[in-house]
């Protein structure tokens, strides 16, 4: 799976304003609304979602990543988006180092192989340093999108 | 005096999700308590089991095989224990629990 299979470049944003973790995804879902992936309706249902599974393990894995996620019947296909707070924002991570990188998945209920997929691209490609270096220095949502293209077409990782 | 033994063990993944992030982090903390060096592979690909993201990288779907790599003077004890974890359902993810 590549990130133009999951992730809706219209939603892209590299200057995340939020500084907390519940504002941080609430900002991540309303680009997914923008973009117009996800109803406005289940925007509030969605973060609560994602909030649940925060309360079970941050997915805040390292490194400046977290991997926000749920599943949720509103989608019918894997909907995720990408955003980097330049300031980073504590989102109580494994090393409680304050995340700059988030990955965020939304999953049908029924497509558990598609996340497991999405994830196993995104941590593939993130253990690349340079990779990971460069899209935390990315000051635009075009900035971001060109790197992930270029992961996608293998220029980070053999 | 403390004695180094190598370890290897295949063990099948039973999570019905696989290992996904929150089994991988489960994983991960668990080997993180031994001091032995502690490796997962799945065919030719071969990663630290402390690392959540490597772990994750090893796309293990329920029913993939994998082999356990420990090396170190707790080694017994990890494999044991790791073994274990990765057979299992992984305890917080019993039927009602519909987390990823």
């Amino acid at each position: 799976m590549k990130f133009s299979d999951f992730v809706t470049i219209d939603a892209i944003q590299a200057d995340l304003s939020a500084n907390d973790k519940e504002n941080v995804i609430r900002e991540l879902v309303g680009n997914l609304v923008g973009a117009k992936r996800i109803n406005s309706k289940d925007a509030d249902s969605i973060v609560e979602a994602i909030m649940k599974r925060e309360e079970l393990g941050s997915t805040g894995i390292g490194r400046g990543i977290a991997v926000p996620h749920t599943k949720h019947p509103s989608v019918s296909q894997l909907t995720g988006t990408v955003g980097v707070s330049q300031g980073g924002v504590d989102f109580q991570s494994l090393d409680g180092e304050p995340v700059q990188l988030f990955f965020l998945l939304v999953s049908p209920p029924d497509r558990p192989g598609d996340h497991l997929r999405a994830l196993e691209n995104i941590s593939r490609q993130l253990r690349d340093d340079m990779f990971c270096k460069f899209l935390k220095q990315s000051k635009t949502a075009d900035e971001v999108k060109i790197l992930l293209e270029e992961a996608d077409n293998n220029q980070f990782v053999s | 005096m403390s004695i180094t033994s190598n370890e290897t063990r295949r063990v099948t993944v039973n999570n019905p999700h696989g290992l996904h992030l929150r089994p991988a982090g489960m994983v991960a903390k668990l080997c993180r308590k031994f001091e032995s060096q502690i490796e997962i592979s799945k065919g030719n690909l071969r990663v630290d089991a402390r690392d959540v993201l490597a772990i994750v990288t090893l796309f293990a779907e329920k029913g993939s095989e994998l082999e356990l790599h420990v090396s170190g003077t707790d080694a017994i004890t990890a494999i044991s224990e790791l073994a274990e974890l990765i057979s299992s359902e992984f305890s917080d993810e019993l039927p009602g629990n519909d987390q990823l």
